[in-house]
């Protein structure tokens, strides 16, 4: 175990940069090299990676890997895996840290599987014990009920992924020095078993819910489909998203897409109104990260009120008329 | 076509929060009184993708899962949405393993139960959600993975899958036998009904010790786990609830004054 040594980022290059979430990574990555008193390193994979070595050493890195090959070109499970794996056999890193993205939430577990190490997903703290210099990663778990904390003695790498935005970027300083090293191991392309054969853009009607600013969203209470449409007329003047709660979807008045919570999507808007719904441990996963949580609720024990800022105790189908009407007075004032 | 369908039976997660309590000590979830365990969501969304094959290809599901001998529930579950046999996977030796120990069981039940097509998983669990064990079960039998599964359409040798990425989807196709996967974009399970549900009732679920998969000692249990909890806590969140009162319509405007600088 003594011989892994340094932390490892495995880099993601968007749009020809470096991806923000990898200039994330690089700032926590830089600390936690720096409290081991060992080096940071980025592996690169693309086809190209002309210059970026240079970026992430500005970043922070004191190595770039660089795996320039035409069929890394585009994220392929397999042939990263391989990549990656073989790499890590003769790097021996001791931290690997990878994004909460597409490519980090399917590399790193497969990765783990071949290398054996140990892996905590979606992190939201990461520090080295001074005392024995393990990794400990704090992530998650029970949909965001609970945080856990998870530590390492001897199985190594050390893997975590992070969530884009959850760590503050690395700071550029085009003084810094470093290296780049081009991967000298070619890619095996008969162990490429799995071929990606299309990629289907979604086509979004009106804001995302995942980016939308306000959100409103409606459960159980509303009774049916034709009373949870009028969630939207509300949604439409606030230039917002409707959400709904499992309930709500499982019963088919909104489509699965629209589903907030920890098997739906997780939202962080400015403005959350959940109208008609109790606030069950799994939805509740997916809204915590709004600024404002406003609840209206005939039932004023419902624990949608413990987390909303903003609560009315009434009948949803008294108090959103008059508050839709006066929305859109404001907006249009 | 043969699928295995790997399912687990964890703490519902629709109960209020209140309801859920940990013991820092002993860093475990304390099980509230009187709420039944239920099938990981995303472990129903693989059963129903395999019942959509089925229908389609015709074949036979068979569901394991790890668990107390309580986790049979799961796989009558199962076997009443569609699945055709089942098996819980019970030992002392396996509490409290990590993802690896889970793999390691559920490869060797896949290497007694035979002849597969395909290995269906959720994406990950709804409570520890540690998300790795499909991929790193993949791995130990030396198959290919593909994660995060919206569709699934299997051809002679091999299976298209439409997965889930953050700015649409990409349909990726691999030979069989594969691991896939599966997330809830696939779509609602079926409500199991009538004779199905019957049957499963009154089915005899069979226990499979570490002895019978032939499971080695040194790969299970808390001792071989490759990670430990060392800390679980519950965030406290203290938020004050400015209850707005008066006639519903003027609650209604007072609170669209206050939300005023949001909108």
């Amino acid at each position: 175990m003594d011989n892994y040594k340094g932390v490892l980022i495995c880099g993601e290059i968007a749009g020809g940069q470096l991806a923000p979430i990898t200039i994330e990574l690089l700032g926590v990555g830089r600390k936690l090299a720096d409290d081991l008193g060992e080096e940071l390193s980025v592996l690169l994979m693309g086809g190209s990676t002309a210059g970026l070595g240079q970026e992430a050493i500005a970043y922070g890195a004191d190595n770039v890997f660089v795996a320039e090959d035409g069929l890394l070109n585009d994220y392929n499970s397999d042939a990263y895996t391989q990549v990656v794996a073989s790499f890590c056999k003769k790097a021996l890193p001791s931290v690997m840290l990878f994004g909460h993205t597409d490519m980090g939430c399917d590399l790193s577990p497969r990765l783990n599987g071949r290398l054996g190490g140990a892996l905590a997903m979606e992190c939201s703290a990461l520090s080295i014990d001074p005392a024995t210099k393990f990794l400990a990663a704090t992530r998650p778990v029970f949909g965001g009920n609970a945080y856990a904390t998870m530590v390492s003695k001897s199985a190594r790498p050390q893997m975590a992924t992070v969530r884009a935005k959850t760590v503050p970027p690395a700071e550029r300083n085009d003084s810094r020095q470093g290296k780049v090293i081009p991967v000298e191991d070619k890619l095996d392309p008969s162990a490429i078993k799995v071929k990606v054969v299309d990629r289907i853009k979604e086509e979004v009607t009106g804001v995302k819910l995942e980016d939308a600013e306000v959100v409103i969203a409606g459960g159980r209470g509303l009774g049916n489909a034709q009373e949870f449409a009028k969630l939207r007329e509300l949604a439409d003047i606030l230039g917002g998203a409707v959400g709904a709660t499992r309930v709500a979807c499982d019963e088919g008045w909104a489509p699965a897409t629209l589903q907030v919570g920890q098997s739906g999507k997780v939202v962080s808007p400015k403005l959350y109104i959940a109208v008609g719904l109790s606030g069950a441990m799994a939805h509740i996963a997916g809204c915590l990260g709004a600024k404002c949580i406003v609840a209206i609720n005939k039932d004023s024990e419902a624990n949608i009120f413990n987390v909303a800022h903003f609560g009315i105790v009434g009948d949803w189908k008294e108090v959103l008329p008059s508050l839709t009407a006066k929305f859109k007075e404001m907006k249009a004032g | 076509m043969n699928i295995i369908v790997c399912v687990k039976q964890v703490l519902d997660p629709e109960i209020p929060p209140a309801k859920f309590k940990i013991d820092p000590e002993t860093k475990q979830v304390v099980p509230p009184p009187g709420v039944p365990p239920v099938i990981s969501v995303y472990d129903e969304r693989a059963l129903e993708a395999a019942c959509r094959l089925k229908d389609k290809n015709k074949g036979k599901i068979t569901a394991i899962s790890i668990g107390s001998e309580k986790a049979a529930d799961v796989i009558k579950h199962a076997i009443a949405m569609g699945a055709d046999d089942g098996f819980v996977l019970s030992d002392p030796a396996f509490e409290d393993q990590d993802s690896f120990g889970t793999a390691y069981v559920l490869s060797k039940a896949v290497q007694k139960i035979g002849a597969h097509d395909l290995i269906l998983c959720g994406r990950q669990a709804a409570d520890w959600g540690a998300g790795q064990v499909g991929s790193i079960l993949a791995e130990m039998l030396g198959i290919p993975v593909v994660t995060l599964a919206c569709d699934i359409e299997a051809t002679e040798a091999s299976v298209k899958v439409k997965r889930i990425v953050s700015d649409g989807f990409e349909v990726v196709e691999a030979p069989m036998p594969s691991l896939v996967t599966v997330s809830s974009e696939i779509g609602l399970p079926r409500l199991p009904a009538g004779m199905r549900l019957m049957m499963a009732r009154k089915k005899v679920v069979p226990v499979w010790k570490a002895d019978d998969i032939g499971a080695e000692a040194s790969y299970l249990g808390k001792t071989n786990a490759h990670a430990e909890v060392t800390g679980l806590t519950v965030p406290m969140r203290k938020t004050e609830c400015e209850i707005i009162s008066g006639s519903p319509g003027d609650a209604a405007l007072a609170l669209a004054s206050k939300l005023a600088n949001l909108i």
